[in-house]
């Protein structure tokens, strides 16, 4: 039987996902053994139930992610951190010591090359916490991938041992923040 | 000054004091000052005035008489008549009838056989509402100095160290190190320079039990000092008072001064060949100064940060220098240790906790205030004889001993005698001798968490566990208390506890754990009461479990 | 001086009495990770990582101001002293805002080091986020609140080493600070003689030297071992040196 993997992008920056498309010639491999049920790089609207293993990238960052962060934890057998944004916070917690108010203006009106205004006005876009913390403060995780990225034999390490029914104890072999 | 000279003034002193009928004695500590009692001392002198007893009737202030809730307090010597609440009314009432016509003002009176007074037994308070704090006269006619007269007259530094040694007396302090050990390990250092430092940086919320002998008998340490310094071999003597303590550190001024007229502190104290000086230094405010290797550091000068031990004071203290450090309780009872003899001291309490111990009551309980009990006392004694219990309708949950360093004692073990292994048996300490007290209304978490911010607020910062790991403890109480925490985080609390009671530089950041291990001990259903439980998965139907498949 | 005979990790050692345990063990390999420890300036036992366990004693015992004595037996990595070392990183971590941009890939870093050596795999605890400030007003230095673990060694190189003492504490708990002069700004520090020996002992990216990029930062305790010989024997224990 597949095992059903979900991968969760949150508050980071994509960048794990795309070192988890670095497996290359492995994901041939990884396509007969797993599936994919939900992912940023599947086209599925709803987080399944009785997913086994969920990937979490980034940091908790908005409202949006902490209310999926308990729906991942309630519909995931085992919940792994997915690099250094979920472990630790890394770069989405540098804005910590700033005003939410102060971000915003910076990233959708100093930066903004059109329209530049703070998108209020669409109740689809979630509300910015007032800092953005790792996945474990908010719900029970079972495994950490470290890295800025994590590397793809790092990846590839974890889901192999996770396929072969194992804890990822990948810890002491790769071990690396950054 | 010779011997005999310190006899005379003794005597001159009690004939003075016999030329009056009475002596009234109003409480001058800062207690009783800061709900007036020095207006009341306005008061009855007028009052007097108008009597003409002036010449007959003194008006003395005096040290901490105990009764600290019901205050200003006012005694009437030699009757011993204990008056409360004394307003203006009242004073001119004591005047006009107590000290006119003879009947005692019934509306004020305190019955002193009542066990708060009568279950008391005084050696460190002995003087505390006999005599005029601000007047060495007065203490040296209650046999004041005339231990510290034998010591150098009569007795050799050994017999000395033997005679607090037989007595068996342990640190106030706390910790309950033996004070006589103690000595006895810095004689025997070699050095031609020793200090002698008493403790007085009492920084526990709620206690007051050094401040009132500082306030009530400064003389009564100076005294115990000279003589230390005599048995270990030093001259010069420090005592580390708190900028807190303004009326302490007046009073100690005085003293310090006073003994050095005549010739009881200085070069060639009694006419014998021993020198002894004693200057104040005042802390800025710091608990972790009255650590000991802190509290060196900061009368050196120096930022007040602890050092690891060893090597130990005894050994290099202040300035490098063998230097012995006791509180200001211990200290206070030296003299009557020399006085009476060890025997003496070693009948009263039990025989692993000799001598008696002061506590500051306070909390859900009737009688608050000070009380000096023999040592091995039942804590149901003190809390429902003394104290007279919990506020009606309320019962009694548990006494917090030994302030942020200790822990509560439940009901069931309200039979435990108060020394320091029956007090270690039942996770908490003798301390230095706060005692609160908590009735049903008290939420067990919310006096951890009080305790646990106090620690976070004093921790210096110099070791990691202590000044990081007490703000997470405080976080964790936080959202326990705010109904936010699951299970995993009562786990992690206890483990935090436990790290930073094991790996913590000092004792501030080794017993800082205590009040939440002791509730967690014996409350732990308040604490699981505030919990959920994590959030898990939770299947649907059928699926694979990648750990067992 | 004396030689004892003592266990460490079950091995039978000898040593001078006067060294300390840190310092026998890593004469015979033993490694004890340390973050306060700096060979060539005095011990204060503060970070509490070289705490090891001696057979008999109640209390852990920090190997850097601990001697040793005959027949002591030592452990210095039982599964306590790991968990403790673990969660005191962890604690490090989470004082702090310790997202770095370079370092992170150059091993320079040693409290990065020790979280690998502990093992660190996440932080247990929620991270403070303080708001810490960055000193760069001298004119070759700069320092960065937010990388500072408070290890002190600056406090003490430039009191032991350099004789300038512009570094100090102020503040308690956890708002303690490193201070220079009277909590004036470095750039005005008339005591700073612009040695740059605290950058160079700095365990972290909080002493760096200004315009080069952190990429090229490198951190160089070499230049105390001279000192570490020049030093008179004995000397090693000297907890109770001007360390604020």
């Amino acid at each position: 039987m597949k095992l059903k993997v979900a991968t969760v992008w949150l508050g980071g920056c994509s960048g794990c996902h795309m070192s988890l498309l670095d497996l290359d010639e492995r994901l041939i491999d990884l396509a007969d053994r797993i599936t994919l049920v939900y992912s940023p790089i599947a086209d599925v609207k709803d987080f399944p139930r009785d997913v086994d293993v969920t990937l979490v990238e980034g940091a908790v960052a908005n409202v949006e992610h902490e209310e999926f962060a308990h729906l991942i934890r309630r519909n995931s057998r085992f919940v792994v951190s997915f690099g250094d944004c979920a472990v630790t916070g890394n770069v989405t917690a540098m804005r910590n010591g700033l005003d939410t108010e102060e971000v915003l203006k910076r990233s959708y009106v100093e930066l903004a090359d059109l329209t530049p205004r703070i998108p209020r006005d669409y109740p689809t876009i979630a509300e910015l916490m007032p800092q953005a913390r790792p996945l474990h403060e908010f719900i029970t995780v079972d495994a950490f991938i470290h890295g800025c990225p994590p590397t793809a034999d790092q990846i590839w390490t974890a889901v192999s041992e996770l396929l072969e029914g194992k804890k990822p104890a990948l810890s002491h072999v790769f071990l690396r923040y950054g | 000054m010779t011997v005999e000279d310190l006899q005379e003034l003794a005597e001159q002193e009690q004939a003075r004091q016999a030329k009056f009928s009475h002596r009234l004695m109003y409480c001058s500590a800062a207690g009783c000052v800061s709900c007036g009692s020095l207006n009341i001392r306005d008061m009855l002198k007028k009052a007097l005035q108008e009597k003409n007893l002036a010449d007959k009737v003194e008006v003395i202030g005096t040290g901490c008489m105990g009764l600290c809730g019901e205050g200003p307090l006012v005694k009437v010597l030699p009757e011993g008549t204990l008056y409360q609440r004394v307003d203006e009314a009242a004073a001119k009432r004591i005047v006009d009838e107590h000290l006119v016509q003879g009947p005692i003002v019934q509306d004020n009176v305190v019955d002193i056989t009542h066990p708060f007074f009568a279950a008391q037994f005084k050696i460190v308070l002995e003087n505390c509402g006999r005599i005029d704090a601000e007047r060495i006269e007065e203490y040296i006619a209650v046999n004041g100095y005339e231990a510290l007269a034998r010591v150098v007259t009569e007795m050799q530094p050994g017999e000395v160290i033997e005679e607090v040694r037989k007595s068996g007396i342990r640190g106030r302090g706390g910790a309950g190190y033996p004070t006589g050990l103690k000595w006895g390990i810095v004689r025997k250092v070699p050095s031609d320079t020793k200090y002698v430092v008493c403790n007085a940086d009492e920084g526990d919320p709620g206690a007051f039990m050094d401040r009132s002998v500082l306030e009530g008998d400064p003389h009564r340490i100076l005294e115990g000092m000279a003589i230390a310094g005599y048995a270990i071999g030093a001259q010069q003597g420090y005592i580390y008072v708190r900028a807190e303590y303004p009326l302490a550190i007046e009073r100690l001024r005085l003293a310090i001064k006073q003994a050095e007229r005549v010739g009881l502190l200085g070069n060639r104290i009694l006419e014998s060949q021993f020198n002894f000086r004693i200057d104040l230094r005042i802390g800025a405010g710091a608990f972790v100064c009255g650590e000991e290797t802190a509290l060196i550091r900061s009368i050196e000068g120096r930022r007040g940060r602890p050092r690891p031990r060893p090597p130990y004071p005894s050994e290099r203290g202040l300035w490098g220098m063998p230097t012995l450090l006791n509180n200001v309780e211990t200290f206070a009872n030296i003299a009557p240790i020399i006085r009476n003899g060890s025997s003496w001291f070693n009948a009263i309490g039990i025989p692993k906790s000799t001598g008696t111990k002061v506590f500051a009551l306070a909390g859900k309980i009737r009688n608050t205030g000070l009380i000096e009990v023999p040592m091995g006392i039942p804590l149901r004694k003190i809390v429902f004889d003394m104290g007279g219990g919990t506020p009606e309708g309320t019962e009694f949950k548990a006494a917090q001993t030994g302030g942020p360093s200790g822990g509560c004692i439940p009901a069931e073990h309200l039979d435990v005698p108060v020394d320091y292994e029956s007090l270690n048996a039942v996770g908490s300490i003798m301390g230095s001798g706060g005692m609160i007290v908590m009735d049903s209304t008290s939420q067990m978490v919310d006096v951890a968490k009080y305790f646990m911010d106090f620690c976070k607020d004093e921790s210096c910062g110099k070791c990691i566990p202590c000044r990081v790991g007490t703000v997470h403890i405080h976080g964790l109480l936080e959202k326990i208390a705010a109904g936010k925490a699951t299970t995993d985080d009562l786990g992690l609390l206890e483990e935090l506890c436990v790290m930073v009671k094991e790996t913590s530089l000092c004792g501030l950041g080794q017993s800082a754990p205590n009040p939440v291990l002791s509730t967690l001990r014996f409350f732990r259903h308040e604490y699981e009461e505030l919990l959920k439980q994590p959030e898990t998965f939770v299947p649907s139907g059928n699926g694979n479990d990648p750990t067992t498949h | 001086m004396a030689i004892v005979t003592l266990t460490i990790d079950g091995e039978q050692l000898s040593a001078k009495d006067d060294e300390s345990l840190l310092q026998v063990a890593r004469q015979h390999k033993i490694d004890i990770p340390t973050l306060c420890h700096l060979d060539g300036i005095s011990d204060v036992g503060a970070c509490r990582l070289c705490l090891v366990e001696v057979e008999g004693w109640t209390k852990l015992a920090p190997a850097c101001t601990t001697r040793p004595l005959e027949g002591m037996v030592v452990h210095t990595s039982t599964d306590r002293l790991k968990k403790y070392r673990r969660m005191i990183v962890g604690l490090l971590a989470s004082e702090g805002n310790h997202q770095c941009a370079v370092c992170t890939v150059n091993n320079h870093c040693e409290l990065q080091n020790l979280a690998y050596d502990v093992g660190l795999l996440y932080v247990r605890v929620p991270y403070l986020y303080p708001d810490k400030h960055i000193d760069a007003s001298h004119e070759s230095f700069i320092l960065d609140h937010n990388r500072c673990v408070l290890c002190t060694r600056c406090v003490r190189v430039c009191h032991e080493v350099e004789g300038a003492h512009v570094w100090d504490i102020a503040g308690r708990g956890i708002d303690c600070e490193i201070i220079s002069d009277l909590n004036q700004p470095w750039g005005s520090s008339e005591s700073c003689t612009s040695c740059g020996k605290c950058v160079l002992v700095c365990p972290t990216g909080a002493l760096v030297k200004k315009g080069e990029s952190v990429a090229e930062m490198e951190k160089h305790t070499e230049f105390l071992k001279y000192i570490v010989t020049a030093r008179r024997k004995g000397e090693w224990i000297s907890v109770d040196t001007d360390e604020e």
